[in-house]
């Protein structure tokens, strides 16, 4: 009993020293004056690295997942006759959960693990003591502009998600199950409001990226640095990123919409 | 000036409950060549990240330049390092950059010089590590041993006072050993910087070295020129220039008897 006690004890106090690693590594990297000349072409390199490198992902599951959500919610809305209100359907459905979720889950998959296994490697290989030893701070110079980069790149990429996905439905759902296109976009635009709706959204897609960002630098920046430590990181990115997205996703859900 | 350029006085220094160095005192006289010495996993390379200020003793006190070095504040610490640099055992290039743009990292981020200005400068490094030819390559294109001259040429770039080499000759071909060799000495002489080399490589260390200091048991065991420690009066001290497999240092890790362990007929 005794034992079990101190085990519980042990690893809820090595939960909040990690807690407290995370968020040094985070202020660390972001309470800093921004050396415009010499970060900007950092934070280039890393939005075309982490961003635009995730584009093609995104894009052809965005379609998929509209063509799928459009033929999934013809067949049910038929039966009623309530086919022309396929577009406001995969329209909220995309903008206030859809987009933002899979986007957070792809992204995570995608970028958050290649962001582990990079930083992880750069510590198993020394080079971020290297920069320590050249008097270059590698949270200003390595974890910063990765950080903006996915803060600033996950939001675009759930809007093309949506964008991309709101196509798709309208492939499936006018061009083959014979929807009325003026219908499918009047009511979509009638029924999505900015503020609700698409703002809404992208408060959930900065939370995501603020979390699998933040997840996958720290992952990478206090990893053990072995090969079995790495790829240890590198599968807890994937798996906490995804698990927290969907919990905040619960949460956020809950406060912006229940009302 | 002092005459050491950096003083490690009563340290100790220890991981979780595991004792590395107990009371340690040795200083790295100037100008000069001096090599740590010792078995593996005594923590050679833990001290050169406590003279870099990467970790702190738990008591005891490192001085660069005359200034303790776990009293720094961050800027101090980070102003200070721009005169020391150090040469990683893996060479520690970053791997997106080419050879080129490698050397040229702490000339970009320290000095205001202009891209032309840089340009001479890196020649004139990689020349000195004979690598301008390679200066295109990446650091995957090259071998070990142009990967530490290529390290070494960053290491000066930013031309410092003290220079902390890590295992520099662990894994090499004969052929880079002594070039490296020839070229630490070269350098500490050309430059008049101090070098301090943390190595198990007693023979090529030995030919180069001014000042040696051999760590064991948590603390030095000896410490002096290569002649005097050649003619050490400690067994431990002779055992590890001599390379002998037993004797102070045991060749056995700790275990139970082995004709007791042998027929207790237990199922590890």
């Amino acid at each position: 009993m005794i034992d079990l006690l101190q085990k519980l004890g042990h690893k809820t106090l090595s939960r909040f020293a990690s807690i407290g690693r995370a968020t040094q590594m985070l202020l660390g990297a972001l309470l800093n004056v921004p050396n415009l000349r010499k970060g900007t072409p950092l934070l280039i390199k890393q939005l075309y690295m982490v961003g635009h490198q995730s584009l093609l992902i995104i894009m052809v599951s965005g379609l998929f997942i509209g063509m799928v959500l459009a033929l999934q919610g013809y067949t049910v809305l038929v039966g009623y006759g309530a086919e022309d209100s396929l577009g406001p359907l995969v329209a909220l459905s995309l903008l206030r959960e859809l987009g933002p979720v899979v986007t957070a889950l792809l992204f995570a998959g995608r970028a958050g693990s290649a962001l582990t296994a990079e930083i992880g490697l750069m510590k198993a290989t020394e080079q971020l003591s290297s920069l320590e030893m050249m008097a270059v701070d590698p949270l200003k110079r390595v974890v910063a502009p990765r950080f903006w980069a996915g803060f600033i790149s996950m939001p675009l990429l759930a809007l093309i998600f949506s964008a991309v996905a709101i196509l798709g439905a309208h492939l499936v759902g006018v061009d083959w199950l014979g929807v009325d296109s003026g219908s499918f976009w009047s009511i979509m635009q009638s029924q999505v409001s900015l503020q609700q709706d698409i703002m809404n959204g992208l408060i959930k897609s900065f939370v995501f990226a603020l979390i699998v960002t933040w997840i996958a630098l720290y992952k990478g920046y206090d990893c053990i640095p072995t090969s079995e430590g790495i790829s240890k990181a590198t599968t807890e990115t994937v798996v906490h990123s995804s698990l927290a997205v969907l919990g905040f996703d619960f949460v956020l859900t809950a406060v912006m919409f229940s009302s | 000036m002092s005459q050491s350029i950096v003083e490690v006085k009563d340290v100790t220094f220890s991981r979780g409950n595991r004792v590395i160095y107990k009371n340690m005192s040795f200083s790295v006289p100037r100008g000069k060549i001096t090599a740590i010495m010792g078995p593996s996993g005594i923590g050679k390379t833990t001290m050169l990240r406590l003279i870099g200020g990467q970790l702190r003793p738990d008591s005891g006190d490192i001085t660069f330049q005359g200034t303790s070095v776990p009293a720094m504040s961050r800027a101090d610490l980070y102003h200070a390092r721009k005169q020391m640099s150090m040469l990683f055992q893996s060479g520690a290039l970053f791997t997106d950059m080419s050879v080129f743009d490698n050397v040229a990292f702490p000339l970009r981020e320290h000095t205001q010089l202009s891209e032309d200005l840089i340009r001479l400068v890196v020649l004139m490094k990689l020349q000195a590590v004979g690598l301008r030819g390679a200066r295109d390559l990446m650091p995957s294109e090259l071998s070990g041993g142009m990967a530490r001259r290529a390290a070494l040429a960053r290491a000066i770039a930013l031309d410092p006072e003290l220079i902390m080499y890590d295992e520099p000759f662990a894994g090499q071909d004969p052929i880079s050993m002594g070039v490296l060799v020839r070229m630490i000495k070269s350098l500490n002489e050309v430059l008049g910087l101090s070098s301090l080399i943390v190595t198990h490589d007693v023979t090529e260390v030995l030919s180069i070295a001014d000042h040696v200091v051999i760590i064991a048991e948590q603390g030095v065991i000896g410490s002096g020129t290569p002649e005097q420690m050649l003619a050490h009066s400690s067994p431990l001290v002779q055992q590890f220039l001599q390379g002998l497999a037993d004797g102070p240092v045991p060749f056995h890790f700790n275990a139970a008897p082995y004709e007791e362990e042998l027929l207790s007929g237990g199922t590890q």
